[in-house]
């Protein structure tokens, strides 16, 4: 016996009761004793006693009684009761255990094996105690456990699913797999009113899945808003990726950015199955296949952001999805698989809504079948500019008193040219004129309108005839790339001068290259095609434009207030 | 799933083979049919042809096994894919990694 213990002795018998405790006090441990049932429950409760040995009959409430009550509290903790008694018919042994006896001890009472009893009890009573207070901790740690999964998850689903992926440009079906998804579809408006989409598929499910989707998001809508090109926001993730993902885990992904003023679409894919874009028009899905590595495979220097441009009319619409719905099993184990996809979509009427379909379809596939993997479907519709919400900008009405008058002039050279874009910076700079923060989003559209047209048609000198087709939409932006990789000589300059005070001001945006030229007014701007959608646009939005020289030379001003009418 | 490996005659060579579904079970196997080997092989081949089945974490494990040789010096060769898991690695532009045939 090593641990000595509290013993509750209860035994009418005076005699019986002194040379028992006599006995129990010489093993080393601390005796209570109580003369009858009653006595017993009452110390039971002062003292908390760690065994109770209980004489069977007694006046005043009976070891029997007395057995069951104390069981009766002691519910979540182990006391063993030893009945005392000089009973020795099998029926009269059973009730003690019925009653709660855990052992019973036979008077006359033996010294070694009582002693061995006790040291059994105790030695039950540690294996309880130990498992009890494992229990408790294991159900503290699940508790704990799910309530910050709970926690985080709300943090999660802020930060992931945010943006604008309610509206009327996107339908969309998530349903993770556990708690956290492995998917991620995100949806932000740049500053010109384009819409980012972004649907991404982590390797794996769960919290691992969901972690990468933390920086991931916080990059893109950190950048989106900012002017950055939806290249640089894949570039960055990917870079992101690369750096914290440990090897063999990466993102499957397709980024879209939809321009609404120019019904264009522009992709970069990288893991996830096909895309589709069906037509208002016509019947038949195109699909829009992944061309690159998924995103946190190859370093920045190998990495490929180049993308594809597809023009969307009104109605036209993009079907994404990751791989969790192909592989979606029907109770025969049967996967849903991209045939039948595309059997549904061909067989739809032009411009019917496919979402819905497919959704439908999809649950009628699974049937009772549970879902292995995370899905996500997207369906992304053209709507003409003026459908969709502007983005809010941020106003903030208390600087707007404060006069100012500054320029500024900006050159990019080849190395520029090539490697970085102005937009972002230039944005941000005259976005800090609180009259100006109201208007980012018209300022954005010309600054980058006006900025495409002086690099491509200018420093470069495409010519945007071959726009005139779907396939010379493509072959003109591949083209792009060539000659802006190849670039060795040649600049843009821009020069911004903002002036106002109280009553109003103006804005005036000159951009100037080293290219030949080119016919800023005659048929190459006709609003009708594919091409030249960009300088209307900037005669719409700005209060007056003109090109000077041989038309490399482009001023656009912007007013407000009273300056509106001297422009 | 069976992963099964064996050194060329030169011991230039290691060619792994992988029976049936190659998904995240076979993630152990997979890796030590190249780390256990005492040998160090310049080329790697990844026989696919009992394959059924590829999914993304096969996808992981195949990049895992491309870093061990050398990351982007590595020699991996990837054959006998059956189309299914053609269309898997496609996807994926492996192809762009690995030397797919």
């Amino acid at each position: 016996m090593t641990n000595a213990m509290r013993v509750l002795i209860a035994d009418d018998n005076e005699g019986d009761r002194m040379l028992l405790s006599a006995i129990v006090r010489r093993e080393g441990h601390q005796v209570i004793s109580a003369v009858d049932g009653a006595d017993a429950l009452a110390k039971f409760d002062a003292d908390a006693p760690q065994i109770v040995l209980l004489d069977a009959l007694m006046p005043n409430v009976d070891g029997f009684e007395a057995a069951r009550e104390i069981k009766s509290r002691t519910r979540d903790s182990f006391v063993p009761i030893v009945f005392l008694t000089s009973l020795t018919e099998a029926g009269e042994l059973a009730r003690c255990l019925d009653a709660g006896g855990d052992d019973f001890l036979s008077k006359p009472y033996n010294p070694i094996i009582l002693r061995a009893k006790l040291a059994a009890l105790a030695r039950m009573r540690h294996l309880h105690t130990t498992l009890a207070a494992q229990r408790d901790e294991i159900a503290m740690y699940n508790t704990r456990l799910m309530r910050e999964q709970d926690a985080a998850k709300r943090i999660f689903d802020r930060i992931a699913h945010q943006g604008c992926l309610s509206t009327n440009v996107i339908n969309y079906l998530m349903s993770p797999l556990a708690l956290f998804n492995g998917d991620v579809l995100l949806a932000a408006r740049n500053p010109a009113g384009n819409m980012y989409i972004f649907v991404g598929d982590f390797t794996g499910h769960g919290l691992q899945a969901s972690i990468g989707a933390m920086p991931l998001a916080e990059i893109f809508y950190g950048m989106t808003p900012k002017g950055f090109g939806m290249c640089d926001v894949v570039r960055e993730i990917n870079r992101k990726l690369k750096d914290i993902l440990p090897i063999g885990y990466f993102c499957c992904a397709t980024m879209i950015d939809v321009s609404f003023h120019k019904g264009t679409v522009e992709v970069w894919a990288g893991g996830l199955p096909d895309a589709y874009l069906y037509r208002a028009q016509t019947a038949k899905p195109t699909r829009i296949g992944s061309r690159h590595l998924p995103l946190g495979v190859v370093s920045t220097e190998r990495f490929d952001a180049s993308t594809d441009v597809y023009y969307l009319a009104p109605g036209d619409r993009i079907l994404m999805c990751t791989d969790g719905v192909l592989e979606l099993r029907n109770p025969g184990g049967e996967m849903y698989g991209t045939d039948r996809l595309e059997v549904l979509l061909s067989s739809l009427p032009p411009g019917a809504p496919a979402f819905e379909r497919v959704k439908a379809e999809l649950d009628q596939h699974m049937g009772s079948a549970g879902r292995e993997d995370d899905i996500t479907l997207v369906e992304v519709t053209m709507h003409d500019a003026a459908d969709v919400l502007a983005p809010t900008p941020d106003i903030d009405q208390g600087n707007a008193q404060v006069a100012h008058d500054w320029s500024l002039v900006y050159e990019l050279k080849p190395d520029s040219l090539k490697h970085s874009n102005p937009l972002p910076i230039l944005q941000n700079v005259l976005t800090e004129v609180p009259a100006l923060r109201a208007r980012s989003a018209t300022i954005f559209t010309v600054l980058s309108e006006l900025y495409a047209n002086a690099l491509e048609h200018g420093v470069m000198g495409l010519s945007s005839d071959t726009k005139t087709s779907a396939n010379g939409f493509s072959r003109y932006y591949r083209r792009r790339a060539e000659l802006l990789d190849a670039l060795d000589a040649g600049f843009v300059r821009f020069e911004l001068r903002s002036r106002s005070d109280a009553d109003g001001g103006r804005l005036e945006i000159r951009i100037i290259d080293s290219g030949a030229g080119f016919d800023a007014h005659g048929a190459a701007y006709s609003e009708s095609t594919y091409h030249g959608r960009g300088i209307p646009l900037v005669r719409d939005l700005a209060d007056s434009l003109v090109f000077r020289g041989n038309g490399n030379d482009v001023k656009a001003v912007l007013c407000w207030g009273k300056g509106a009418g001297d422009g | 799933m069976t992963v099964r490996s064996e050194v060329s005659p030169d011991g230039r060579g290691l060619t792994i083979s992988v029976e049936g579904r190659f998904d995240f079970s076979a993630h152990r196997d997979f890796r030590e049919s190249y780390e256990r080997r005492n040998v160090d092989p310049d080329h790697y081949t990844v026989d696919l042809r009992e394959t059924t089945y590829l999914d993304s974490s096969a996808l992981g494990m195949l990049l895992l096994l491309r870093d061990h040789a050398g990351g982007d010096a590595a020699e991996v060769k990837i054959v006998n894919c059956n189309p299914d898991v053609r269309k898997i690695l496609t996807i994926s532009n492996f192809e762009q990694l690995f030397d797919i045939c």
